[in-house]
């Protein structure tokens, strides 16, 4: 039984970046990604600004060697899971148990749009093809098989909370002796099911997306991939370099209020927060940078600061949302901003909160607005809630 | 430490929901898929609420509900939920009125229903439990996932008293896709006969069953779940055989200890040639059971089967309408339940009278 999960590797794709390199440039460039609509064929062309990786099917597939017919969702998983199993670079890995636990939200949904089209004149019409990866289990298949991890393989679905739960999961499979190596994390592509769901709820910015500002007016859709290598003590010291840091921390708990509205008092992610600093044993001093899920809806952002004010009040650590570069990459999100927490603390840096201008009345603490690098960072929380209440809060630490 | 199944729900194709009599009375049905029998929710879940719930959420609330009614009405210390398709009338709803009303108009119901979490989400929202909660998606193994989460927490001292199951809708649209997959058979066939007409494909089936796991011993408990472990893709058969020697070991015993083996036989003749060589080998002198001419073929009927042994195991009797071959000694007292969905996932659970 390992006591710790260390961090070993990291890989990211979002609308920002196509790997960790290119997403510290635009962080230090304080770049956004947002912009029209181009790879969905929607009437809101022009309309809702979306943060879209720049790459088309057929680039992430010539990228991976996948066929570029299959979901994008799977494409996008598979560049950030192969950057992140490359960067740990793990000696003798097929003599490990490995594992590949990964989290996403609507599976192969933009290949079962197109089946749908024709499925719904006629029922023996659409082509199976584009229907036969539609769970969120394939997916994770697909990936898995491809970077060769079999021992285990899982995938969880909690709406925006998905790939952080992916991560605390795959640390606990080390803990509890069941794998010595996993990769976790989450993807979600962006499809017209999702991009005219969140609009139903009449939560999209139609401009880009201010979070934790008093005239915040909702979310941005990103789309993207994020993940860890979370290994064992004893595979940690075969590394050829040191771990980036360890899980300290981690906690879900649910708000229990509303399928998809966050209590006022934000109930869950006070919990959630509260639970993830009991675990690693840290007070709430010792946090020096939160990464929030901060999607710029009113009420999120109003449920989570209060929450914030509830655990840290008086003393408020830097906070910021990278939502307000990579937009909300749903199910991928908390894997996307646990790399950016781990390289947060592996390279001393703080990411400004794009587009704030004005506090939000009711909180007494403020986002950052400016990138900072050569800072002592040695605790970073990243907090993700979702639909259905559920709130998920993961802390990285130095070693 | 071990873990102890304290109490049970089940919806299902059968009369499994309450019903004093342990599947004495089997429900034939004649074509190509089972349907559950439904309660009347209403003592469950408000009847305003009833109106917008999906089939999948109001029998996973249902017997969510019921399970822990089972328990003395617990708080559960966690809630956690597999499922392979998710709520997929609800995503079908959306996703169909996206192409027919050109993504204008759409009422939002039916998005806010769709998202995999939503009867985890559900029955902590209707108990008020601010628990840890995870909903596993991962196919032929969704409940399996679900177990392993459970247990671990168990072992950490994370939590007590852990509501665990598994859920799947079918529905028209998965039942025609799937159809068209070539998952189920062309001609009807009577459920209790579906062993007995040799043919590719089985018949599509749904339900929901929940437990309640503790670390705490207690006369009142249904069961020990003394292990699980998933196979993904096994290459060969002495694979499988030597996964299960193995768990065995692990737990001390041999395939002599176990009194009967419960198995996923679905009537699908690409998919049961696994089991009938198991049978002629290593089980071959098992007394065996099934299962899946009950509830149908479904990714998480894996939940179901437990729900049986547990049952079993409880009743100190087995139903004859599972027995496929052997005798029982009584009371039996260990049982493994063997099953794969589609030859990828294989899963092996191994159960213990307390």
């Amino acid at each position: 039984m390992s006591s710790t999960a260390y961090i070993a590797g990291v890989g990211v794709i979002s609308a920002i970046g196509n790997n960790v390199p290119e997403h510290l440039a635009a962080f230090e460039r304080e770049e956004a990604s947002m912009g029209e609509i181009t790879m969905l064929d929607t009437i809101y062309h022009g309309k809702i600004p979306v943060a879209e990786v720049k790459l088309k099917n057929n680039e992430l597939a010539n990228m991976t060697g996948m066929p570029p017919d299959i979901s994008r969702t799977t494409l996008l998983s598979l560049v950030a899971a192969q950057e992140a199993l490359t960067d740990a670079g793990i000696p003798d890995l097929n003599k490990l148990r490995t594992g590949f636990v990964s989290a996403n939200t609507v599976g192969g949904m933009d290949k079962s749009e197109d089946f749908f089209i024709d499925f719904i004149k006629d029922n023996s019409k659409g082509k199976l093809k584009n229907v036969y990866d539609h769970e969120c289990g394939s997916v994770t298949e697909i990936v898995a098989e491809k970077l060769g991890l079999k021992d285990y393989m899982t995938t969880i679905s909690t709406a925006c909370s998905s790939s952080a739960n992916a991560i605390f999961y795959g640390a606990r499979l080390i803990k509890n002796d069941v794998l010595d190596v996993v990769v976790a994390g989450g993807t979600d592509a962006l499809t017209k099911f999702t991009l005219n769901g969140f609009n139903t709820l009449m939560i999209l910015d139609p401009e880009f997306c201010k979070p934790f500002d008093e005239h915040r007016q909702g979310l941005n859709l990103g789309e993207g991939a994020g993940y860890v290598v979370l290994v064992s003590d004893k595979v940690a010291k075969t590394l050829n370099k040191a771990p980036y840091c360890k899980l300290s921390g981690y906690n879900n708990s649910n708000d229990a209020y509303h399928q998809t509205a966050s209590s006022p008092d934000g109930t869950g992610s006070y919990l959630a927060m509260k639970g993830a600093l009991e675990k690693s044993g840290l007070r709430p001093s010792d946090i020096d940078y939160i990464n929030l899920h901060g999607t710029g809806t009113p009420n999120n952002d109003s449920a989570e600061g209060t929450a914030i004010t509830r655990v840290f009040d008086p003393k408020y650590p830097p906070v910021s949302s990278t939502k307000s570069f990579t937009g909300h990459t749903l199910g991928a999100s908390g894997g996307v901003e646990a790399v950016f927490s781990v390289l947060a603390i592996k390279n001393g840096l703080i990411y400004p909160n794009l587009r704030f201008e004005i506090r939000m009345t009711e909180l007494p603490f403020q986002p950052e607005t400016k990138f900072r690098k050569g800072q002592n960072i040695t605790h970073v929380m990243s907090n993700s809630f979702g639909f259905g209440g559920n709130c998920t809060s993961l802390i990285f630490s130095k070693i | 430490m071990k873990v102890y199944i304290r109490s049970s729900a089940c919806i299902s194709p059968q009369k499994t929901f309450r019903d004093e009599d342990f599947l004495t009375d089997a429900i034939e049905y004649t074509g190509t898929r089972l349907t559950v029998i439904e309660p009347d929710y209403k003592e469950f879940v408000d009847p305003k609420m009833l109106r917008r719930m999906s089939r999948v959420i109001k029998m996973g609330v249902a017997t969510a509900q019921e399970c822990l009614n089972n328990a003395n009405n617990v708080m559960p210390g966690a809630i956690i939920t597999g499922t392979a398709y998710g709520c997929l009338e609800d995503t079908v709803t959306f996703l169909t009125r996206i192409i027919e009303q050109d993504e204008e108009m759409l009422p939002p119901t039916s998005f806010i229903q769709s998202t995999h979490n939503t009867v985890a989400a559900q029955i902590a929202l209707m108990l008020q439990c601010h628990g840890y909660n995870n909903t596993f998606v991962h196919k032929g193994i969704s409940f399996e996932s679900a177990l392993l989460d459970a247990m671990m927490l168990l072992n950490e001292r994370e939590a007590d008293n852990i509501l665990v199951g598994g859920t799947d809708e079918m529905t028209d649209t998965s039942f025609t896709v799937l159809t068209r997959l070539g998952l189920y058979r062309r001609w009807p066939v009577s459920n209790l006969d579906l062993y007995s007409t040799r043919s590719k494909g089985s018949i599509g089936g749904e339900g929901a069953a929940f437990f309640v796991l503790t670390d705490k011993p207690s006369p009142d408990n249904l069961a020990e779940l003394t292990a699980i472990r998933t196979i993904y893709k096994p290459t060969t058969l002495k694979d499988i055989e030597k996964r299960v020697v193995t768990l065995l070991a692990e737990n001390a015993l041999t395939i002599d200890d176990i009194d009967l083996v419960i198995t996923g036989k679905s009537g699908d003749l690409r998919h049961d040639e696994i089991y009938e060589e198991l049978d002629i080998s290593l089980f071959k002198n098992s007394a065996l059971a099934n299962y899946k001419h009950l509830c149908g073929e479904y990714p998480t009927s894996s939940s179901f089967a437990l729900w049986l042994a547990s049952n079993i195991l409880k009743n100190d009797s087995v139903p004859a309408i599972t027995m496929e071959r052997g005798d029982i000694k009584t009371p039996p007292k260990k049982i493994l339940v063997y099953n794969h969905y589609q030859k990828i996932y294989h899963s092996l659970m191994l159960i213990s009278a307390i």
